[in-house]
């Protein structure tokens, strides 16, 4: 950065507003993870308190471990999380390359339809997905899930990716039709590798939501064979009594995945996210 | 044998007509030149003749064979970016293969091939490398490569040299000019820059507005311009236009005179005043108001000891210089 516009004070209030917000979105986190290690009555008594040698416990994680199928929720979780995440991108690359390279009658229509999507939040059509999976005989499948996901992960897919496919040099592209590539190999080949930053902004923004959803598995798996994690944890949770250790340690651990997902596609993100601010 | 015959082309995007009529020779061996200001419809002819846009109506064909239909890969052509456009993802040697490797060429052939073309373009050093290792004179040789490969029947160039500085754009230049000697291919090259269209071409195919102008040899279209627009485009400096000449000229017409072709003259037939000079060592570039507050250039070759706000009286042959009707036509005198 040039020195000139480098100003002390700014430099410190920006990161002191970042570290602020640091610290208050890891807080909820942090009390869950500390909690996790610790027996009831201390969760209780002291709840900002780290486990100390009176009050550490693994109680809570051996009851998740010994309860329940929790390698299988955790499975299923993983299952509808990269399921769904694969044909997003491949299904939402595919229309946005359409959209951004072929002129087509009623094009721009076919983008803002798609577009729609992300403004008409996909649970108002809870009811009537519902009535078909059951009509499919769907229900209680990890298909059910992964189709409602790829749905609702589409529309903002598309509208990102063919933002960034129309950056894509012409001149590559029509290279490869003068070599000869076809149109398949044109999107595999040349524009899917250098559009690989937005993929993992995309993959990164519907990955969250998807792990974390406790609708639609509650309303169209509810099975305990296809249980996710989330809807897993909630057997913790009673109506009278409330396993609280066991659903901290099942929160801590559904943690970790979506962390290491994370890391793989953090560099990818970051630049995904600033190559569309500068240009 | 002609290389290229295009026929009553026309090219709309919806309702914009961006080319009106084309027709054209591109005869075997030669090396045509389009120019014409950004906007004209140039590189769009460029693109129906690769096959990379279609044609709305008229016929394209490429050594003796229709190829409306025929898509980019199979009517025999090979194409140069201006932004190189070469793949990220391969080797040098790789980007020039890839186009062989899809037409299922034995694999001797290809490797000789590109052997050759790496030869020939001097990119012994680099054929292992990346395009972002490359600079960019080394990654336009590379993209030339890549079209020399193929032994196409006709080579197509989009501007290749606007992206490189102006001393590697000589040097390509000259390179491009070598190569059309050696290869003796038939080329069509696509440009705005009047200096590489004089340098290069057989044949200059000027063009406004998606028609064209004029089609000639580069001298043909120095000597003889059909019309102030070719005379105004082709030339450096450009030439000047005086609506208020020192000799007779048609109603609403103007009289052309090239910069070059003016000189400093004790009485002469112009008079004005001095406004800017250039000195570029070889030559001076003098730009003048005239008495009718007219604005002219002068090229003096040499240096000249002129200074601004000089009064100065100029003079020119008669014969050298042009004049137009008013609607811009040339008119013979």
């Amino acid at each position: 950065m040039n020195a000139v516009r480098q100003n002390r004070l700014n430099t410190f209030a920006a990161h002191g507003a970042l570290v602020v917000y640091v610290l208050i979105a890891l807080f909820p986190v942090f009390v869950i993870v500390i909690n996790s290690f610790k027996d009831r009555r201390s969760i209780f008594r002291e709840p900002l308190a780290l486990p100390n040698s009176e009050s550490f416990s693994l109680i809570g994680y051996e009851t998740v471990l010994k309860q329940g199928d929790f390698f299988l929720y955790f499975q299923n979780s993983m299952i509808v999380t990269v399921g769904s995440l694969f044909f997003i991108l491949i299904f939402g690359a595919m229309a946005a390359f359409a959209l951004a390279e072929y002129r087509f009658k009623g094009n721009t229509l076919m983008g803002l339809y798609l577009a729609l999507g992300i403004m008409i939040p996909i649970r108002i059509g809870t009811v009537a997905i519902l009535e078909m999976m059951v009509q499919t005989g769907l229900v209680n499948t990890l298909w059910a899930l992964i189709l409602v996901y790829t749905a609702q992960g589409l529309p903002l897919a598309v509208f990102i990716l063919s933002e960034f496919m129309r950056q894509v040099s012409d001149d590559l592209k029509n290279a490869g039709r003068i070599d000869g590539l076809s149109e398949y190999r044109i999107f595999f080949r040349l524009v899917l590798p250098l559009v690989r930053p937005a993929m993992a902004t995309v993959a990164v923004f519907n990955m969250i939501p998807i792990w974390n959803d406790l609708w639609f598995p509650l309303i169209l798996a509810p099975a305990e064979e296809v249980k996710t994690l989330t809807l897993g944890s909630q057997v913790f949770i009673g109506q009278f009594v409330t396993d609280w250790n066991a659903v901290l340690s099942a929160l801590s651990l559904a943690i970790l995945p979506v962390m290491a997902l994370y890391v793989i596609f953090s560099r990818q993100l970051i630049r995904g996210i600033t190559s569309g601010a500068v240009k | 044998m002609t290389a290229l015959t295009l026929t009553d082309i026309c090219k709309s995007f919806g309702s914009a007509e961006v080319l009106k009529d084309i027709n054209l020779t591109v005869e075997d061996g030669e090396f045509v030149v389009f120019v014409g200001p950004s906007g004209c419809g140039k590189s769009t002819l460029l693109r129906v003749i690769a096959g990379l846009e279609d044609a709305t109506s008229g016929t394209v064909n490429i050594g003796g064979d229709v190829v409306n239909n025929t898509p980019p890969a199979k009517r025999g052509i090979a194409m140069v970016f201006q932004s190189y456009a070469l793949y990220p993802h391969l080797s040098v040697r790789d980007n020039m293969a890839l186009g062989l490797r899809q037409e299922k060429q034995p694999k001797a052939v290809i490797e000789e091939r590109v052997s050759k073309a790496i030869q020939m373009l001097d990119l012994n050093a680099y054929v292992d490398r990346r395009p972002s290792d490359l600079s960019g004179g080394q990654r336009q040789r590379v993209a030339i490569g890549r079209a020399i490969v193929r032994e196409p029947k006709l080579f197509l160039f989009d501007e290749p040299l606007s992206n490189l500085d102006a001393a590697l754009r000589m040097n390509t230049r000259i390179e491009i000019a070598e190569l059309h000697r050696t290869l003796s291919a038939s080329m069509i090259y696509v440009t705005h820059d009047q200096t590489e269209a004089m340098t290069l071409a057989d044949k200059i195919v000027v063009l406004r507005d998606g028609q064209v102008e004029q089609v000639g040899s580069p001298m043909d279209l120095y000597n003889n311009p059909c019309n102030r627009f070719v005379a105004g485009f082709l030339g450096s400096p450009a030439m000047n236009f005086l609506k208020k000449a020192p000799v007779d000229i048609p109603q609403g017409g103007t009289l052309g005179i090239r910069p070059e072709h003016l000189r400093l003259q004790k009485g002469g037939r112009i008079k004005g005043t001095v406004t800017h000079v250039e000195r570029l060592g070889g030559d001076t570039n003098l730009l003048i108001s005239t008495e009718q507050d007219e604005a002219i250039t002068v090229r003096i070759f040499g240096q000249n000891a002129t200074a601004v706000r000089d009064v100065v009286e100029l003079d020119f042959d008669s014969h050298l210089a042009f004049q137009f009707d008013g609607d811009d036509q040339r008119i013979a005198v």
